[in-house]
């Protein structure tokens, strides 16, 4: 009723004309920056009926995202797939992203398997290994039904060693891989005799002597090392540099007490130490263990998890648990590797995205100026990405913090309703691989969701709800 | 050819784009061009061009399209074009920043308390519930809003004790700020409630230009005061404005109200030792207590007298001489003298109010005129696009901006109406709105000059033009420099509606045809 005796602030929203205007006469005002709700009309329908749900949806979402951020995940171990990871079976090989036939599968993720097939011993090449494909005798399962992720096409075999990663304060476990290094590699679908032959390496003597340092060492808290290098300038989704030097640090002391030779010690080292990303497949895991302690909250429409196979891409939602809401996965908008060009490429592919999920990769852009290039060139546009997600998001981290924003959180808690309310799609940073099966990496860059997913998992939420 | 290019998630808003469009299309080479979301809405226009295909028929508002006909055209460089547009439009500078929503935004903006909302019809509705929720009174400027949907939020803004202007209202000014298309006024005593956007101006910018000051200016949309509103905001504007103790007299601006909605107004005056001035456009007030002005300039005239302590004779009729003098009679007989050719009179204007107040002050003395939207139904122009003998036509109705700007911002249209009317071998006079202040284009008289000087290059008729200049001696635009350029090309001024539309009745009538 006071408005006549206030100072008047005014909001703008639509008219940048009105803005500038009012700008010159000196008034208080901001501007947005509207976006219509994804899908235009039909979502306002959408929202209003969501608007009128009798449930707390802002309660459910407190306590999923306030669970997400109170995880406490910690590298406890390690172990071979077939032994450690829930369900897995001696048939059964594991891949990023939602479920799939081998008929709609992409050239990397196929090259991928060919690969694993390979590498397991159950065929002699790629002929056999399609052959034995085609006979129905291998059965494939998205890592996320196994409480795992793996990057890229994130292709794992019964043989296969896996990181055993506690979130400790609600007692999930979740798994994934060593990662193999850059360039050809088994997740960008290279299937080739070096490729074969890293992996034997990596079970025959990587597994060994690091399973041996952690136990020695003991557990290593990932969520301290993970919020550590966040502030060193990774996001640990494109860029772990910090973070894997972190990990050097913490476990070379272990891996030389080891009752491995010394060559096999300095080769474990050399090799961490030679791949920046090492560290990825245990960032990803650790947002994974926390996302997992959101699933199944009533009520609650943040996202738990958002992931692809090369073909499509899925998210599942905290309150619609058991549930993939499914697109395509888009083109990658991207730097190349010299010789190749975005005809190379492969739609956007990976579980790398649970740490987006988590709260930190493309989210927390803002503190990772070194890999700037990937969003746009600028330091700004970084910064930019990082509080558009705030947008999107529920709440600030309260362990990941960006110094250049103040030590301001993370945006963490990516909800599903505020995506379709505000038209904002969260930013993927990504490796780029090529679309033929046993190329490799071509490339790396940064693209979006497709916007059908959020509109129909809201969709689904909203018909769930209403009884 | 057809060249298309589809930019997805990339969303700006219609204004910039059609704009952009515009300038897209005066390329060389450019048949027909649209650069636009992909709205039905513009997907309709695609299909009309003949310019669509099923890719373009699956994009979403999210999704930029730039389409093009023509021959060998570069497409990158007209997105390069277009690009290079859009970032102007989109740049912050140093140390602004933008908000991608409404909720950042008030972290922004501590004690936010107004939200000025001009976002498509459709989805405003929304946005104006989240900004009532937020707890902030709203500016709805967005039309197309369901009548539904407006009433529901303003019982729900009432309820908050906050206040929803508009749908679809244009001028509002509080606490002295002006917002969008409103003028600098000078602040003062009287408080102003309009249903009317170019009413209100008009009104508003008299009594600042008669040295008195507005202490508020209440937008309601003009829907608010028909029967299905009711009147919400109107009558709760009147009671804030009683409430206010810097407002002494009262102003209502609209279009005829719904019966009950006069009624419970009234009684809202007479309860108030405040005075008051009542007009409505082409309306009555029955009530003998209540004081009314004849047009919207003796509104503002007698609010000004009765904020300056003077007595007024409610059953005066004021004029603009009142303002600013000339030798009004030797000036009729001038321009009558020159107009050797044609009869009728022709009025292109851009405010809606100020073409309902010149046809109903035309047919009381010259008799019934053509519009798409005339006062008889007998008289309604088929074809908008061809005047018939006396014509006024309001270029904002729908019908001219369909995929176009409001003609305050883009004079594109009716500088070319100006000129076919004056080739036009019927018309004597022609008269155009020349609107001021905040929103509306920054220089409005050099267009219309221009139209005007190329008309009268190509005619070897003379044609008498008469504009009005609705706006303050503080608006942005200046107004004795736009004044100036209309008078350098031979347009006789007025200060006002009411005058411009007298002093064209005193020429037809001395030209006597």
């Amino acid at each position: 009723m006071s408005l006549f005796k206030e100072e008047l602030k005014i909001v703008n929203i639509g008219l940048k004309s009105f803005y500038e205007d009012l700008k010159k006469q000196g008034a208080k005002v901001v501007h947005v920056d509207w976006k219509p709700p994804l899908g235009g009309a039909k979502a306002v329908k959408l929202l209003n009926d969501f608007s009128k749900l009798n449930i707390d949806v802002d309660k459910a979402n407190k306590e999923a995202v306030e669970r997400i951020m109170n995880s406490q995940p910690t590298l406890i171990g390690m172990g071979i797939a077939r032994d450690v990871v829930p369900g897995m079976k001696d048939n059964m090989i594991l891949h990023a992203g939602p479920p799939i036939t081998w008929e709609r599968m992409c050239g990397p993720l196929k090259g991928a398997i060919i690969g694993g097939l390979i590498y397991e011993g159950k065929a002699k090449d790629e002929k056999e290994a399609i052959e034995l494909v085609e006979s129905g005798a291998i059965e494939f399962d998205p890592w996320h039904h196994h409480d795992g992720v793996g990057p890229m096409a994130g292709v794992a075999t019964p043989s296969m060693p896996v990181f055993i990663i506690e979130n400790k304060t609600y007692g999930i476990k979740a798994y994934c891989t060593m990662n193999e290094g850059l360039g050809k590699v088994l997740r960008y679908g290279a299937n080739g005799p070096d490729v074969i032959d890293r992996l034997k390496w990596m079970e025959e003597v990587l597994y060994p002597v690091l399973k041996e340092a952690i136990e020695l060492k003991g557990e290593i808290n990932l969520k301290n090392l993970i919020a550590q290098a966040v502030q060193m300038g990774d996001e640990c989704h494109n860029r772990n540099r910090a973070a894997t030097s972190l990990f050097i640090r913490e476990i070379a002391p272990a891996i030389l007490d080891t009752s491995f030779s010394n060559e096999k010690k300095k080769a474990v080292i050399e090799f961490i130490n030679s791949n920046d990303h090492f560290f990825l497949n245990l960032s990803m895991p650790a947002a994974k263990s926390a996302t997992l302690a959101a699933e199944g909250i009533k009520g609650s429409t943040i996202a738990t998890v958002m992931a692809r196979n090369g073909t499509d891409f899925g998210i599942r939602v905290a309150g619609l648990p058991g549930k993939w809401f499914v697109g395509p996965a888009q083109d990658v908008e991207g730097l190349y590797f010299p010789g190749f060009t975005r005809e190379d490429a492969n739609p956007d592919i990976g579980d790398s995205t649970i740490t987006e999920t988590g709260g930190f990769g493309g989210f927390a852009m803002a503190g990772a100026p070194a890999i700037v290039k990937f969003v746009g060139g600028t330091v700004q546009e970084a910064i930019d990405t990082t509080l558009k997600m705030y947008e999107i998001t529920d709440a600030e981290n309260n362990t990941y913090k960006i110094p250049f924003l103040n030590f301001r959180g993370t945006p963490t808690g990516l909800n599903v309703k505020k995506v379709v309310e505000k038209g904002i799609l969260p930013r993927i940073n990504t490796g780029i691989a090529h679309k033929e099966p046993g190329i490799g990496q071509v490339g790396a860059g940064l693209t979006y969701p497709p916007m059908n997913i959020f509109i129909d998992a809201l969709e689904t939420f909203v018909k769930e709800y209403s009884d | 050819m057809i060249y298309k290019l589809i930019k997805p998630n990339s969303y700006y808003d219609s204004v910039t784009l059609m704009l952009i469009t515009e300038d897209i299309k005066k390329k060389e080479n450019i048949e027909e061009a649209l650069v636009g979301m992909g709205t039905e809405t513009n997907k309709e226009f695609l299909r009309e061009l003949n310019m669509i295909d099923e890719e373009l028929e699956n994009t979403t508002p999210n999704d930029l399209l730039i389409v093009v006909k023509g021959e060998n055209i570069n497409i990158d460089e007209i997105e390069k074009e277009v690009e290079s547009l859009l970032k102007a439009e989109t740049k912050e500078e140093e140390g602004e920043r933008f908000y991608s929503s409404l909720e950042g935004a008030i972290k922004g903006l501590d004690e936010a308390n107004m939200a000025v909302i001009s976002i498509a019809g459709e989805y405003a509705g929304l946005e104006t519930q989240k900004a009532l929720d937020l707890g902030l009174n709203v500016m709805l400027f967005s039309d197309n809003v369901p009548i539904e949907t407006e009433i529901e939020l303003k019982k729900y803004a009432l309820e908050k004790g906050l206040l929803v202007m508009g749908p679809d209202c244009g001028t509002a000014i509080i606490n002295g700020v002006p917002m969008a298309f409103s003028n600098v006024v000078k602040r003062g005593k009287i408080g102003i409630v309009a249903a009317s956007g170019t009413g209100a101006q008009e009104v508003s910018s008299i009594i600042s230009n008669l040295g008195c000051g507005i202490s508020q200016l209440i937008g309601t949309g003009g829907r608010d005061v028909k029967k299905d509103v009711g009147g919400l905001m109107f009558l709760e504007g009147i009671k804030r404005l009683i409430e206010d103790d810097d407002t002494e007299i009262i102003v209502l601006v609209s279009k005829p109200p719904y019966p009950e909605v006069v009624k419970k107004a009234t009684e809202l005056l007479k309860k108030t030792n405040k005075k008051h001035v009542v007009h409505f456009v082409n309306g009555i007030v029955e009530d003998p207590t209540i004081t009314v002005g004849y047009t919207l300039e003796d509104a503002a005239i007698k609010a000004a007298l009765l904020c300056q302590g003077k007595s007024i004779d409610k059953n005066e009729y004021t004029y603009f001489d009142f303002l600013e003098s000339f030798d009004f009679d030797k000036k009729v007989k001038e321009e009558a003298a020159k107009i050797k050719e044609g009869k009728y009179i022709r009025g292109l204007y851009s405010g809606g109010t100020l073409a309902d107040e010149t046809m109903v002050l035309l047919s009381k003395e010259i008799g019934s005129v053509y519009s798409p939207k005339p006062l008889n139904p007998d008289y309604l122009l088929e074809n908008i696009n061809e005047s018939k003998e006396h014509t006024i036509v309001d270029m904002g109705e729908d019908e001219f901006t369909v995929g176009r700007p409001h003609p305050m911002i883009d004079f594109t249209m009716r500088k070319s109406r100006l000129i076919k009317e004056y080739l036009d071998k019927n018309t004597a006079i022609i008269m155009v709105d020349v609107v001021l202040g905040w929103g509306s284009h920054m220089d409005p008289a050099g267009e219309i000059a221009e139209a005007v000087k190329a008309a009268r290059e190509t005619s070897d008729k003379y044609r008498c033009v008469i504009a009005n200049i609705c706006g303050t001696y503080e608006d942005p635009q200046k107004y004795y420099e736009q004044k100036k350029k209309l008078e350098d090309v031979g347009i006789t001024v007025f200060p006002s509606n009411a005058s411009a539309v007298k002093f064209a009745v005193n020429v037809w009538k001395e030209l006597g045809r």
